[in-house]
């Protein structure tokens, strides 16, 4: 009897583990990826960049195809620790599209700049593995071990540069203020875990929804945690990394820097303050709504200043972040709506960006002045026309993609009445028109100096051009990326 | 149990206080510091222990095995995170040949 009764039990809990792997069956896939493509490029040794690039990215794209056949319903996995719903797999899917672009923009760059070495894609795609985890968390363990699974190979990246001063002291920077953001945040969950008695998100929202009276610690724990995450995220006042790290890195490393982990981080946080810390919203709030006014007016204002693109990307991209934080402060299904929004037009925009900065090459030697651009409307019209766009479209200047972006975050702060962020945020926009509209200038009016060698291979002038058209004529069917985005957002909702 | 001896009580807040102390100890090390990245590096450690020490008391005050769990999960990450930083830092040095803080200055900020 009790044999029956205990065999019974371990082919409940076997059926238990194999719906558990199904939900998981991506990221176990991705992994095994990862380590087939390391085991391979040292096996075949030199040269094989180019093969292991075009495998991870293979790898990836059948991971998005596994991801977007998951079920859309919500679906946990191992008590609860790992949670998977249409917000989690959009998010994934976005950030695997933004990995294959980036290898596909640093594949020539690498070769040419003697880092012909195959660790670049393994390092994208165990990284990208991390933000998969991370956004697909539901308990404090699985995304300390996702953040942490993303961060390790970016510090890498960042000093892939090995024999250059600047990328090792990029390197160095990154690593030294990312390790101080895991702690800060640790210290958070383990105050939250000794005040709550959990690591689950679920049952923390469940304890806060019940509990009147929330400890100071658990406060304070929050906190902590908001400020570990804000650091990923490049905003202010954590984001002293960024302006260095972006002009010190490759420029492959860059691209990715600036196109991938800032939407995984953020698909993080919304999932955090509207799962775990749900009714803790009055706290949270005005965090954030600091945090978003400051980022706005450092990415307006510390911009206009740089001379080096590199750098100036870095703070328009701490601005970007201020205005996705807008959507996530309004703390609405519609707010939430208008960050996924904001992120996939921000990703495609800032992949067609970089590819032109990966194309800005005089007599073989990388430039990356403004005053490089000078005059090139002359030799390269194709190009400073999409740049045109693409700066258009960054500054969100009506009728193409950036504008929509901001758009609905706004009318989603209006509507949660956050009068005055809103207002800000159109402000500081007006402002960081300004850079954007410079480069432009520089293009078109100023005197030509040197044109920019051939661009080699396809996948550069392809991504710019992609990502160019789709910022012109997003306007024509905006909607197929608008009812994705309220789906996904309330999946995130949906119990 | 009554040794004749009087000792303190020892409760969660005397261990909260020491972690709370190593933690600042640990961040204050990374700013105040302008000398050696050495130095830097043990201080990061220093707050991931000491978050571990927070860890370990609550868990055996709530009687739950979370937080130990937690924990060996921060140790195997500390070790990772470690060796990469050991590892930057060798080609910063091979770069250089110096591993003080204030020099690195190549660009501005």
């Amino acid at each position: 009897m009790t044999t029956v009764a205990s065999g019974l039990e371990v082919s409940l809990a076997m059926s238990q583990i194999e719906l558990d792997l199904n939900v998981v069956m991506p990221e176990i896939l991705m992994a095994i990826f990862g380590m087939l493509l390391l085991v391979f490029g040292v096996i075949r040794g030199k040269n094989s960049l180019r093969l292991v690039s075009y495998g991870s990215a293979i790898a990836m794209v059948f991971v998005a195809y596994m991801v977007l056949n998951l079920p859309v319903e919500q679906e946990n996995a191992f008590q609860g620790l790992f949670v998977n719903e249409w917000f989690s797999s959009f998010m994934k899917v976005l950030i695997l599209m933004g990995s294959v672009i980036s290898i596909f923009l640093s594949l020539n760059y690498l070769e040419n700049n003697n880092m012909n070495r195959f660790e670049f894609p393994i390092l994208i795609l165990f990284s990208t593995l991390g933000m998969m985890i991370m956004l697909s968390a539901n308990d404090l363990m699985t995304l300390y071990m996702g953040l942490e699974l993303q961060s390790l190979p970016l510090y890498i990246l960042a000093a892939f540069k090995r024999d250059n001063l600047k990328s090792s002291e990029a390197g160095i920077k990154y690593f030294v203020l990312g390790a101080l953001s895991s702690g800060l945040l640790l210290y958070g969950i383990s105050l939250i875990y000794g005040f709550t008695g959990t690591t689950s998100f679920e049952t923390l929202s469940q304890t806060f929804a019940s509990d009147e009276n929330i400890s100071i610690a658990v406060i304070v724990g929050l906190v902590f945690i908001i400020s570990g995450l804000i650091f990923k995220i490049s905003a202010v006042p954590f984001h002293m990394w960024t302006p260095d790290v972006y002009e010190g890195s490759p420029t492959a490393t860059t691209a990715f820097f600036a196109i991938v982990p800032k939407i995984a981080a953020m698909g993080l946080i919304i999932r955090i303050l509207f799962g775990a810390f749900a009714d803790l919203i009055e706290q949270w709030q005005q965090i954030i709504v600091l945090v978003s006014i400051l980022s706005m007016l450092v990415g307006a204002f510390a911009g206009i200043v740089q001379d080096n693109i590199k750098r100036l990307m870095a703070y328009s991209s701490i601005g970007h972040i201020g205005y996705a934080l807008v959507g996530v402060a309004a703390g609405s299904i519609d707010g939430v709506r208008g960050v996924i929004i904001y992120l996939t037009i921000y990703m495609i925009m800032s992949a067609g960006v970089f590819a032109v900065i990966l194309s800005m090459k005089k007599n073989d030697r990388m430039v990356e002045n403004i005053s490089d651009l000078s005059g090139i409307s002359k030799s390269n019209p194709a190009m400073a026309l999409l740049m045109t766009i693409l700066m258009f479209s960054m500054a969100g200047i009506p009728p193409v993609a950036g504008f929509f972006g901001k758009l609905f975050i706004f009318q989603a702060a209006v509507e949660s009445g956050l009068y005055t962020l809103a207002v800000i945020g159109v402000l500081t926009s007006v402002v960081a028109a300004f850079y954007y509209l410079r480069i432009i200038k520089v293009m078109y009016f100023d005197a030509f100096e040197d044109k920019f060698d051939k661009i080699q291979g396809k996948s550069l002038a392809t991504i710019m051009t992609i990502s160019g058209i789709f910022a012109l004529c997003f306007i024509i069917s905006p909607d197929i990326l608008f009812s994705t985005a309220s789906e996904a957002a309330q999946s995130l909702w949906a119990e | 149990m009554d040794t004749g001896i009087s000792l303190i009580e020892i409760g969660i807040s005397h261990y909260l206080i020491v972690s709370a102390i190593l933690f600042t100890i640990g961040v204050f090390g990374i700013f105040l510091n302008r000398r050696n990245v050495i130095v830097i590096l043990m201080s990061i450690e220093l707050m991931l222990l000491s978050v571990t020490l927070n860890l370990v008391a609550f868990s055996s005050f709530l009687n739950d095995l979370t937080g130990q769990v937690f924990t060996m999960f921060i140790l195997t990450v500390a070790a990772a995170e470690a060796s990469i930083g050991l590892a930057i830092l060798v080609t910063y040095f091979r770069n250089t040949g110096q591993i003080m803080v204030e020099k690195m200055n190549e660009m501005k900020g």
